[in-house]
């Protein structure tokens, strides 16, 4: 009784969460959009994971806006990695994960028969949380996409590396040692360079699954100055346990949290600047005040 | 915001070059062939063994009899008897080269897993390699300088020599990783408490790690029993070999038991893949024939140690990711 | 307490026996420990020693001469002349033949079991490779002998005869007829592939296990298909390792000795053809050592062994190196 009255009195006074939330980081929150009138480029419907018999996420439905970075956010274990990881259906890869439900991009479902995930992979790039440069040079890296697509003639392949390594803010840091081993980079160059590489095939969407978690925070800065930058020409969907990284780079934000069942669930979806002052439950309060998680 | 599905078109600022469309259906058809192609190849692959086990019992099953087991051989040309001095010989080889080895084995895997860095640790890691990669023939030519040449004889000893040096690296190698697998907290505990290196050893981080090790122990037997090129010049061969009569007359002379293995020690010995590799160069058809019995034997034998090992390997392994 | 101590005391003999062992027994261990190392580091040595000594005659009388392609000396025992290259040669061409047969096929199949096999067929496949491996080198051979051969390998010399036979340079190796029985180095380089084929197999499929599956998650979310992350990522990744699998095949093809012995026809012949008999290092050996009277000629088959004993061991070595650098390659995959 007692725990409910200090949670209702915390509820009814949302100014301080949020002056808490924006006082926390040096910031301005992105200009308001209204969500409705906004184009919407992917659509995840009714989707359930299941790794075996478990059910890892439940019955969530959502919509990214075009080129806006959308951010998912939730304790650990809460599902958003699996949740974004089915989003290019790169759970097919765990052995024995199924997924149950439709996820749209530009209104075609990927998980209708007969969809190809190598052309949707094409579409919808994926960066990882640990950079995963091949052990090639910074030149085979980039243009290991566009060698699959065919692009054989140098002069071409010489342009798309350019153009992505710019987009990715590493040109300058590189362009005299393109033939160097990607591995020889530090973390946030390596990072980096994946998220070039994931460029030069020009997806429509780019999935980010904790994509500074293994960063220091100035390498994580270079990250989220570049995802501003890129964001004009992708959909960007960003996963972080970083709340502040999260109010900083989105417009949206999905805040996700395991029910009893430890199913993940979508808790609230909206406005990154509304989620974090005004939040419509209490369980997402809780979680942007840093009461959970 | 469910109701809303306005589709974006991709931004058009930049010249695009990848066409995805372009060349898609030989991609997905060159990876559909070759996928398909290792499956057919790992198909192929498990035909001669099916073949080569299937002939053996087939054909070697046919001329397995209780004489086989229980009669020693007669001449050539005449048919019928068996290969009890080869299955004795077998039994003696295996016994005594694993009395040398497990203990060698054992004492070295011990050093091996906890002395890894010092200089006799990397020399003893690169002898294990050496060993393991000597070819088996080399191993014979070795032992016969070694033993026959200066003892005058070929003999069982010098056989289980070269049969346990077969052994060796297999017995050292299972054995150190075992050992390494053995938590460490377990060891550093028992010594905590004051008790010697020697008694953890023997008494902690042994019988933790025996199911492993007699995994190792039961593979490196079992492919030291399948060698013939080892025994080609040590245990030579010898269809004359009586053990039940060697004991016999050694104990009605009175002798101790000592000298009586001693005395057989010395004795060339045949065994079942020797046996195998003189018959099959036989003219005389029963001999052939009994050759393939001898490869049943063999085989049998060899498969049911290896499968065991591996099956109680996967058990564990299962129970302990539970 | 008192009661023990003079339970102890009774037992005296054999308490203080044990006590003394528990007193020293961590010398007694650590001594028995370093001396049965020493065992194995002095058994190597005494391998390479011996088999040294044993050959001096031999390579005093020949030298070089022993291993050149070029001398005219035969292997001769009736005149105690020898030279090794026709051995030398037999076991080069039929690991050559036992390589290409096997490389490929050993690729594909640990392709099969790291990156496609369904988690339920794994198990049972990879103990079937492995058994393949158990079976003993003298079974192969008597089924080489008399199963194999006869219906495979000689219509096999006999179609490379009539089709390879006649074309210029490569003829050579193919020049004809196979004999009926189908003894041959064709038939030698055949058996070692399918000896050799668990091992690259199995070591493979270890190198191709080892790549960190974040290299197939960045490959694929590229859109790449299953094959071009096999071909472009992962065999690129593990190629040296691939390649100590290799060597470790070959050195186990080079040492072979059984299988082939009973299937190569032991001949030296003066033809260098695939389809004809010959003699590897091992099998003349295996075929002669028991029988060398003359001591020049068991010191000469010492000196084969020698040879081969060395070729095993640089093979080794290179292939330790190998596999050695993949393991170190995975596991600074990231440098944060």
């Amino acid at each position: 009784m007692e725990t409910t009255l200090i949670n209702n009195s915390f509820a009814s006074n949302p100014a301080v969460n949020a002056s808490s939330a924006v006082h926390s980081t040096p910031y301005t929150f992105p200009k308001e959009h209204d969500l409705a009138t906004l184009p919407i480029k992917m659509e995840v419907k009714d989707l359930s994971i299941y790794y075996n018999k478990f059910k890892a996420v439940e019955g969530i439905s959502l919509a990214f806006p075009a080129n806006q970075i959308t951010a998912i956010i939730g304790p650990s274990g809460c599902g958003k990695s699996t949740l974004l990881r089915s989003l290019n259906r790169m759970t097919e890869l765990i052995p024995r994960a199924h997924v149950e439900g439709s996820v749209f991009l530009d209104g075609e479902n990927l998980y209708a028969p007969g969809t190809d995930v190598v052309e949707l992979r094409r579409r919808i790039g994926m960066v990882f949380q640990r950079p995963n440069p091949f052990p090639m040079s910074i030149y085979d890296n980039i243009a290991y996409g566009p060698r699959l697509y065919g692009v054989k003639k140098r002069g071409t392949l010489d342009e798309i590396v350019e153009t992505s390594l710019k987009q990715a803010a590493l040109w300058d840091e590189v362009k005299d040692k393109l033939n160097d081993s990607g591995m020889a980079l530090s973390g946030g160059q390596q990072q980096r360079l994946c998220i070039a590489r994931a460029l030069a095939v020009e997806p429509d969407v780019v999935l980010m699954d904790e994509p500074a978690a293994s960063l220091d925070p100035i390498a994580t800065l270079k990250i989220e100055e570049l995802m501003q930058r890129i964001k004009a020409n992708y959909t960007i969907i960003i996963v972080t346990h970083n709340m502040q990284q999260a109010a900083r780079v989105s417009s949206f934000t999905a805040f996700m949290m395991m029910n009893e069942q430890r199913a993940g669930t979508l808790v609230e979806f909206g406005e990154t600047t509304s989620l974090f002052t005004n939040p419509k439950h209490k369980q997402t309060e809780d979680y942007v005040t840093g009461r959970f998680g | 915001m469910t109701e809303m599905n306005a589709v974006v078109p991709s931004v058009a600022t930049k010249v695009s070059h990848i066409q995805s469309h372009k060349g898609f259906r030989r991609r997905k058809a060159v990876n559909w062939v070759m996928l398909a192609l290792t499956g057919l190849i790992t198909l192929l692959a498990v035909v001669p063994l099916f073949w080569i086990i299937g002939y053996v019992v087939a054909k070697g099953g046919q001329y397995i009899n209780l004489d086989f087991f229980t009669q020693l051989p007669r001449p050539s040309g005449i048919p019928g008897g068996g290969v009890l001095h080869a299955i004795e010989g077998t039994l003696l080889l295996t016994f005594f080269a694993a009395l040398i080895a497990i203990p060698i084995g054992l004492f070295a895997a011990f050093y091996a897993a906890y002395h890894p860095n010092t200089l006799l640790g990397t020399l003893l890691r690169f002898g294990t390699d050496v060993l393991s990669g000597i070819p088996s023939i080399v191993v014979g030519i070795f032992v016969y300088a070694l033993v026959v040449k200066p003892s005058g004889h070929y003999s069982l000893l010098s056989g289980s020599i070269a049969m346990a040096m077969i052994m060796l690296p297999t017995i050292i190698r299972t054995t150190e990783e075992m050992i390494k697998l053995v938590p460490v907290n377990l060891r550093e505990g028992a010594l905590a408490l004051g008790a010697p290196e020697w008694k953890t050893a023997l008494q902690v981080t042994l019988p933790a790690a025996l199911s492993g090790i007699l995994t190792g122990f039961l593979l490196s037997l079992a492919r030291a029993t399948g060698e013939t090129a080892p025994l080609l010049f040590t245990a030579l061969g010898n269809d004359r070999f009586n053990l039940s009569r060697m004991i016999s007359s050694g104990v009605s002379a009175g002798q101790s038991i000592f000298a009586i293995i001693g005395n057989i020690l010395e004795q060339p010995v045949d065994s079942l893949p020797l046996t195998l590799y003189k018959y099959s160069q036989d003219p005389n058809i029963d001999r052939i024939n009994q050759s393939w019995a001898v490869a049943f034997v063999l085989v049998i034998l060899v498969l049911t140690i290896n499968i065991v090992a591996r099956v109680w390997v996967e058990a564990r392994a299962a129970r302990l990711r539970q | 307490m008192q009661n023990v101590v003079a339970h102890q005391r009774k037992k005296l003999p054999i308490f203080a026996r044990i006590e003394s062992i528990t007193k020293h027994g961590d010398r007694v261990w650590t001594g028995l420990n370093i001396g049965m190392s020493l065992v194995v580091v002095l058994l190597m040595l005494l391998v390479g020693i011996l088999l040294w000594q044993d050959s001096a005659s031999s390579r005093q009388a020949f030298g070089f001469s022993f291993l050149s392609p070029f001398t005219e000396a035969a292997w001769n025992p009736v005149e105690n002349n020898f030279a090794a290259w026709p051995f030398i040669y037999g076991t080069f061409i039929t690991s050559l033949v036992a390589l290409i047969i096997a490389v490929p096929l050993s690729i594909g199949i640990a392709i099969f079991l790291s990156e496609l096999c369904p988690p339920w067929l794994r198990t049972p496949l990879n103990l079937l490779v492995e058994l393949l491996s158990a079976i003993p080198s003298v079974v192969y051979g008597l089924w080489g002998i008399f199963v194999f051969l006869p219906l495979v390998i000689t219509p096999l010399g006999q179609f490379l005869g009539s089709t390879l036979g006649s074309v210029p340079l490569l003829g050579s190796l193919f020049s004809g007829p196979i004999s009926a029985s189908g003894s041959s180095r064709l038939a030698a380089g055949v058996i070692l592939a399918i000896m050799i084929l668990p091992t690259i197999a199995a070591v493979t499929r270890d190198v191709l296990l080892a790549i960190p599956s974040s290299q197939r998650e960045a490959s694929l979310a590229l859109g790449a298909t299953r094959w071009e992350t096999i071909s472009r990522v992962l065999l690129p990744y593990g190629i040296s390792g691939i390649l100590g699998a290799v060597i470790l095949g070959l050195g186990r093809a080079l040492g072979e000795t059984m299988a082939v012995t009973m299937v190569i026809g032991n001949s030296i012949g003066a033809s260098a053809s695939l389809l004809k008999p010959g003699y590897t290092m091992s099998s003349v050996i295996a075929n002669e050592f028991a029988e060398a009277v003359s001591p020049m000629h068991s010191q000469a088959l010492i000196e084969v062994a020698l040879i081969l004993f060395l070729m095993t061991l640089i093979l080794n070595i290179i292939a330790r190196l190998l596999i050695w650098s993949v393991a170190r390659k995975s596991t600074s995959a990231v440098r944060v």
